[in-house]
């Protein structure tokens, strides 16, 4: 086990990149603290596979260093990392047991049969699968079969990290949540570090201690599951986390106040803003008042079950507000108003803090 | 336009696909299709598209008999969860397929295509090509070639399924506003309880071949007629625990006790499994009444803004949904409470014998 | 997946019944004539009901055709497959040297039978053949004219040129649709060579390679051709094969009704190892879809 360190890391996939807009990664400094549960966030095509692959030596970073504790590894080879990986599609030997597969990467590395076979069982044990242990892996369902990999992944007590590529996609709902709690409680119990790669906001913030955005080739937070939601650093952060996304505002800000275009908003502290100033609030924070705040129009109102999700505007803009099951909706509920201190300011998309 | 399913089954090599099944869908309206994987949905789906031939039973497109008509004859679209284009024609092209094998005029179809790609925001990329799209894209560029035609039936299996969890949130709001746009009966299949309730209009669960529940779908959310349902269409699963009635009195698990109110009073006395959603656990007690569990921390999750607890409880699995982020400790025993007006309670075979009391108000709201 | 059963359909295929029936079916039935009954001319025939059977069945010189053709298909199987199996490792992935290889693969596939066998009957001559000339001048005896084991190895050499190809593009064909992830995880795993092969590649190319088996399976096993244009069946009977046999038998020496008789029994053959085939890939799709 150890910590992993990205020193002034980038990547390009082209031989001379030019632009900083030909790197699918831009130079970065990281460190994953050893036994962290990690996830990294991100749309497709913003980085996060490729630094997966840099991390787990499937790809030779283009500039800096990767280090795991003190031994710079940048050059070395995937086998000689001594990672595990777990994939979006389930990846097993198909011929061999379930038992075959799980001691497989033990095997390999010439392990004492007697310890292996402790190993494959405990194992089996945490994935529930030590009922299916002698069955061949082929006739499997997908969770079954990505139980195995996941199982495979952490058969290996000594691992420096544990990588997943998407491990849920093909998973259903229902059998989603088993996984997830299992590797939580995986990762209690065996401490590994984790780097959880995803798209999937449920899965990140519920996975992770640390929870690190990538956008456009660029790491824009890391922060736990709490500051993401609260305090988004920039305005992707606010989009991508939560559901619907934050609410963002044109505005300009002068001092404790924000005009926008319906009226002004109070702000918890004293800001100086130039560039694109947008306000950005929650849904979750923005209660439907009968005279306070600013006036809106509501066209739609959905009701998903544990709340309901009012889709309104406001002069043009629009604006998402979470209600709690069962509230009312009166004809009176023109008007919108934001919890101030709720509200972040941001300025060419990067939040700012204000002075109080 | 009606789509009328009457008593239609299928198995193939004697094994039963689809249960005997019995569905009307109007014109106009949005039919989502809610069920785990291999539940059926994508086989009732080809029913309805003349895919498949029904093993008995009829198919009626309104009112005519349909049940051995070929696809082609039926104006049916459908749209894969694959994102399914002609990847060597533009995106223009590709609108205009379904179109061009129906030897329309040529100035007709230049104005369906551009209306179908207003409809779906597509204009701009018109001419480029399929695979230049991103995945979101390119899903409603497969939409638009299933519109354009104006199909009285519209079947949808799984589409956003293959997309950034995102893009899924942003099409999940257009595609009722599509819907609304083109007049067609939708087919909407999903193994996501959030997706249909975003979908709104009439859902239909499904559970190994067989439909167990239709209805508008925050009814059929709020009041399941079964566990099957509602365990289906809960994401957190429902929690379960044991219950009793006796004597005027709801007795939960290992003895939380309340009196049988409202819709359990008329209830006779005798065993019941009660049932109640994730959110509707509380760490604090919510109200008067509200029962108390000692449970003990498995796991916690936290969303940012909200926590899920992991618990066991007399052997059983729950799941809560906790407001605020909740740092609990492993294995650490909490109260959990709940308010009986959140319960339901469902028989010895599994039917709902009576709802829980929220869901009753909840409707007249 | 299910298809939808129409069963107008038939009628597209009435006009290939009626084809293959004047193509096949009525010629079939001609050797089946030929084959139950003897015949001296003048369209007199007298009934002689399994005889030539019996004869086809009992006769030395079958069973020593018969023996050859096995060997020969044996050998062929047992050098083509692993050394396709083998190419098709090597070759390149992706790019320009990708699609080279591939180009460069099919070329043999391409060259029709009789010219093969011309290329190698003159390419072997010892007076004026590359090879020939060429393993003369090292010292060795070669003469596929005179001996029958470099017969042998001639004709192996020339099928193993000619149809390796096709087993190393089908095994190809197979090793491309692994998807990465599986040769990330086996590094991961720390798998050696051998181990990737055995559990990853072997089993994912199963299905085509079975394929590939039969094929030439097949065609090895009706060969008649190259070693016709090549040795004519000899020295001696060394390279007679069934199908050379059988038309020694039926153009040489006008034996019709043996011949017919052991036609029969030669489609019988074939027939039944295909349909052995069939039946071991059908139930390992079964399998898989389980």
């Amino acid at each position: 086990m150890a910590q992993i360190t990205l020193s002034n890391l980038a990547h390009s996939y082209l031989a001379q990149p030019k632009s900083d807009a030909d790197y699918a990664l831009k130079a970065m400094d990281h460190v994953w603290e050893d036994g962290g549960a990690y996830a990294l966030l991100g749309s497709s095509g913003c980085g996060k596979t490729t630094l997966l692959n840099i991390i787990s030596g499937l790809l030779r970073p283009s500039q800096g260093r990767v280090l795991f504790g003190d031994r710079d590894v940048t050059e070395a080879p995937t086998a000689a990392r001594n990672i595990a990986q777990v994939f979006q599609f389930p990846v097993v030997y198909d011929t061999m047991t379930v038992r075959q597969n799980l001691a497989f990467p033990l095997r390999n590395r010439g392990m004492d049969p007697g310890y292996i076979a402790g190993r494959v069982n405990h194992i089996a044990a945490m994935i529930g699968m030590e009922e299916r242990l002698d069955r061949k892996a082929k006739g499997l369902t997908a969770d079954a079969k990505q139980k195995i990999s996941l199982g495979r992944g952490m058969v290996r007590e000594d691992v420096n990290a544990i990588l997943f590529d998407e491990p849920l996609t093909v998973i259903d709902p229902h059998m989603k949540w088993e996984l997830r709690t299992q590797l939580k409680s995986l990762h209690r119990e065996f401490g590994h570090t984790m780097i959880y790669v995803t798209h999937d906001q449920t899965e990140a913030l519920t996975f992770a201690d640390k929870v690190v955005v990538m956008y456009d080739g660029r790491v824009v937070q890391m922060g736990t599951p709490e500051e993401l939601f609260e305090r988004p650093a920039h305005t992707f952060v606010g989009y991508f986390i939560g559901s619907p996304g934050m609410n963002l505002l044109s505005a300009e800000v002068n001092g404790a106040q924000a005009r926008v275009l319906g009226g002004t908003v109070d702000l918890p502290a004293s800001y100086k803003a130039s560039g694109k100033v947008q306000i950005g609030i929650r849904p979750e924070h923005v209660q439907l008042t009968a005279g306070d705040g600013l006036p809106v129009k509501i066209n739609r109102v959905e009701d998903i079950g544990r709340h309901r999700l009012v889709r309104a505007e406001t002069a043009g803009q629009s604006l998402n507000i979470v209600l709690p099951e069962g509230a009312s909706l009166g004809p009176d509920l023109t008007h919108a108003r934001f919890t101030p201190e709720k509200i972040s300011v941001y300025a060419d998309d990067w939040r700012i803090e204000g002075v109080r | 336009m009606t789509l009328e399913l009457q008593d239609v089954t299928r198995s193939v090599n004697g094994r039963v696909q689809i249960h005997p099944t019995s569905l009307v869908l109007e014109r106009g309206t949005m039919n989502v299709l809610l069920g785990p994987t291999l539940a059926g949905k994508t086989s009732l789906m080809r029913l309805m598209a003349g895919l498949d031939q029904p093993s008995a039973g009829r198919v009626l497109w309104n009112g005519a008999d349909v049940t051995g008509q070929r696809v082609q004859d039926r104006g049916v679209a459908m749209v894969y969860q694959q994102f399914i284009n002609y990847p060597g024609l533009t995106v223009y092209d590709n609108i205009a397929s379904p179109l061009r094998i129906l030897k329309r005029p040529a100035a007709e179809v230049d104005r369906a295509v551009r209306e179908t790609a207003e409809m779906l925001r597509l204009t701009p990329m018109l001419g480029r090509k399929p695979l230049e799209l991103s995945g979101g894209q390119q899903q409603r560029c497969a939409l638009a070639r299933a519109l354009v035609k104006g199909a009285g039936l519209v079947l949808l299996d799984e589409p956003l399924a293959n997309l950034d969890y995102k893009l899924r949130e942003e099409l999940r709001v257009e595609i009722p506003r599509i819907f609304e746009a083109s007049g067609a009966i939708f087919v909407y299949a999903t193994t996501e309880p959030e997706e249909a309730l975003l979908l709104g209009g009439q859902t239909a669960t499904l559970w190994e071949g067989r439909v167990t529940q239709i209805g508008p779908t925050t009814q059929v959310y709020r009041q399941p007629s079964d566990m099957v349902t509602a365990r289906v269409f809960s994401d957190p699963p429902m929690n379960f625990a044991s219950a009793r009635i006796a004597q005027g009195q709801l007795i939960l698990g290992d003895g939380a006790t309340t009196a049988a109110q409202g819709a359990f009073s008329g209830l006779q006395d005798g065993e019941y499994t009660a049932g109640f959603r994730a959110n509707h656990l509380n760490l604090s007690k919510v109200s008067e009444n509200a029962l108390g569990f000692p449970c003990k921390v498995l796991v916690t999750e936290i969303t940012g803004s909200e926590t899920y607890l992991h618990l066991s409880y007399a052997g059983q699995r729950w799941v809560a949904l906790v407001h605020g982020v909740q740092q609990l400790a492993a294995g650490a025993t909490i109260s959990i409470w709940i308010d009986p007006r959140h319960i339901y309670l469902f028989d010895g075979s599994g039917t709902l014998a009576a709802p829980a009391g929220y869901a009753l108000t909840e409707k007249a709201a | 997946m299910e298809k939808t059963v129409n069963n107008k359909a038939w009628f597209l295929v009435l006009p290939v019944l009626v084809i293959v029936a004047f193509s096949a079916v009525i010629p079939l039935m001609t050797v089946v004539n030929y084959a139950f009954n003897d015949t001296f001319g003048n369209n007199q025939f007298f009934w002689a009901g399994f005889e030539w059977f019996e004869d086809t069945v009992t006769s030395s010189r079958m069973h020593d055709a018969l023996g050859r053709q096995i060997l020969f298909s044996g050998i062929i199987l047992a050098i083509e497959v692993p050394l396709g199996i083998f190419i098709a490792l090597n070759m390149p992935k992706k790019g320009f040297w990708a699609s080279f290889c591939l180009v460069l693969m099919a070329l043999p596939l391409l060259i029709p039978f009789n010219v093969v066998g011309t290329i190698w009957q003159i390419f072997g001559r010892v007076d004026i053949g590359l090879l020939g000339r060429t393993l003369a001048s090292l010292g060795i005896d070669y003469n596929y004219t005179n001996d029958w084991l470099d017969a042998w190895i001639t004709i192996v050499v020339m099928d193993v040129w000619h149809w390796t190809s096709l087993v190393a593009l089908l095994a190809y064909a197979g090793l491309q649709s692994i998807p990465q992830a599986y040769y990330q995880a086996a590094k991961i795993d720390q798998a050696s060579r051998w181990a990737i092969f055995r559990y990853i590649e072997l089993p994912k190319m199963q299905g085509v390679l079975l394929i590939a088996v039969l094929l030439r399976f097949m065609d090895s096993f009706m060969i008649y051709t190259e070693p016709f244009v090549l040795t004519g069946g000899g020295p001696g009977n060394s390279t007679t094969f069934l199908s050379i046999d059988l038309v020694k038998m039926a153009v040489g020496q006008f034996d019709l009704g043996p011949a017919a008789a052991f036609s029969l029994m030669y489609f019988l053959v074939i027939l039944l190892v295909s349909w052995v085939f069939y039946t071991v890939m059908t139930n390992m799709d079964r399998e898989n879809m389980q």
